[in-house]
């Protein structure tokens, strides 16, 4: 999801301009945060200042919002008196001074892309040669890196499950350590104690989902009562799922078996040829 | 533990695609930012502004000491990094308000020096 920074907003609450209160500073900073801004607020000490972006600065002036200019000539700014806008005012403000600015707005995108603790990565790729969606690609100095995150499926923490370090978070997880709560020894051993398994079902993961999969959907074929069918298949699913810790809407779109082990050669193939050069 | 000349800066972290955190807490620790005299950042949510590797990252990253109101500390130190904007350990204290009670976290906040770990 590439969008623009979009609009950084500053509270000013300095000379020229009254206090908000803090009922009222509390209601904006709410409402623009849940929108999907983000708000500086002035007062002691420093606060950021964006260097590429537009800034919009609101405050109560008393009269009309000073003419601000950005001495380096890189940011746009705007000021606007908000004197008596209540925060949904203040919002839609806002809004329209973004105007066709793209930004990313909650309910749109949830941000779900694997996040690598470095410090515990040993750079083995088995997470490149098991994503089947191309989010893993290897970095010029031969690092593991995650390149697409984009194109990794929304709530699927499965590679997580993969990698024998338990390096591999999803901050936006509900349970550790894939949330980026500390790692325990217990931690370190039960996800060794995955891949095993995964080895002895054949190595393969998508495989066996794939199988799973299939099962279900030529049960669903061979039944005459559509109801019970879909009620069947909606339990295998959900068995995987919560085996597999992979959503369902996840398993019912993977690709086709031949899209999949077409996919999955080329993902071992890329993790071969940097663990090659790795040791070249 | 150190205590830098410094004061350190504050960012908080509203986890608005998510919402991770408890709603509780982080409505409590913005409602006391919000009554304190100290200027702060707010974002609506990290985990976003690194998956687009937003330049406000590399700002704030080395911006001095700092403190950060997000979530579980490698979550937030990695999804820097993952941005190219990696935290200096040393100068960053991160406080989890997923673990944290309401008034834990604002006290860490509010603490003048720096508790890394
Ligand atoms: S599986 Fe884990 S340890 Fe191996 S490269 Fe991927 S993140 Fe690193
Ligand atoms: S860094 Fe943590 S608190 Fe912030 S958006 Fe990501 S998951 Fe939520």
């Amino acid at each position: 999801m590439a969008l623009s920074p979009g609009v950084h907003i500053l509270l000013y609450e300095g000379s020229g301009a009254s206090p908000l209160g803090s009922e009222r500073r509390f209601g904006i900073l709410t409402s623009l945060l849940d929108l999907g801004y983000s708000v500086s607020r002035t007062g002691i000490g420093a606060c950021l200042s964006p260097e590429e972006d537009t800034l919009l600065v609101l405050g109560d002036f008393g009269g009309a919002a000073p003419v601000l200019e950005d001495a380096g000539g890189k940011v746009q700014i705007t000021a606007k008196n908000i004197a008596g806008l209540d925060a949904v005012a203040v919002s839609s403000l806002v809004e329209g001074e973004r105007g066709e600015k793209p930004m990313n707005q909650p309910g749109r995108w949830k941000p779900w892309f694997p996040v690598i603790d470095y410090s515990r990565c040993t750079n083995c790729m088995q997470c490149l040669s098991f994503c089947l969606f191309d989010v893993y690609g290897v970095s010029k100095e031969g690092k593991l890196q995650v390149q697409n995150n984009d194109n990794c499926k929304t709530n699927c923490p499965a590679c997580s499950r993969v990698c024998p370090e338990v390096a591999i978070m999803f901050p936006k997880y509900s349970g550790g350590p894939i949330n980026g709560e500390p790692v325990s020894d217990a931690d370190v051993n039960r996800e060794k104690m995955k891949v095993d398994i995964s080895a002895l079902l054949g190595g393969d993961i998508y495989n066996r989902l794939r199988e799973r999969s299939e099962a279900a959907k030529s049960r669903f074929s061979k039944e005459r009562d559509s109801g019970k069918a879909l009620a069947e298949r909606k339990k295998c699913l959900t068995k995987l799922a919560s085996d597999g810790f992979i959503p369902a809407d996840v398993l019912e779109n993977l690709p086709s078996p031949e899209e999949i082990q077409r996919r999955a050669a080329d993902a071992a193939a890329k993790a071969q040829a940097a663990l090659a050069a790795a040791g070249a | 533990m150190s205590s830098p000349a410094e004061t350190p800066r504050i960012l908080y972290c509203r986890c608005a695609y998510a919402q991770v955190v408890p709603q509780e807490t982080k409505d409590a620790v913005l409602r006391h930012l919000s009554e304190g005299g100290a200027a702060f950042d707010s974002v609506a949510d990290l985990c976003e502004m690194s998956a687009r590797r937003d330049p406000r990252l590399k700002t704030i990253a080395a911006g001095g000491p700092l403190k950060i109101a997000a979530c579980h500390r490698r979550a937030v130190q990695w999804l820097f990094h993952s941005a190219e904007a990696p935290l200096n350990g040393e100068s960053v204290d991160i406080v989890n308000m997923r673990t944290l009670s309401p008034a834990e976290a604002c006290a860490r906040l509010d603490a003048p020096d720096i508790s890394p770990t």
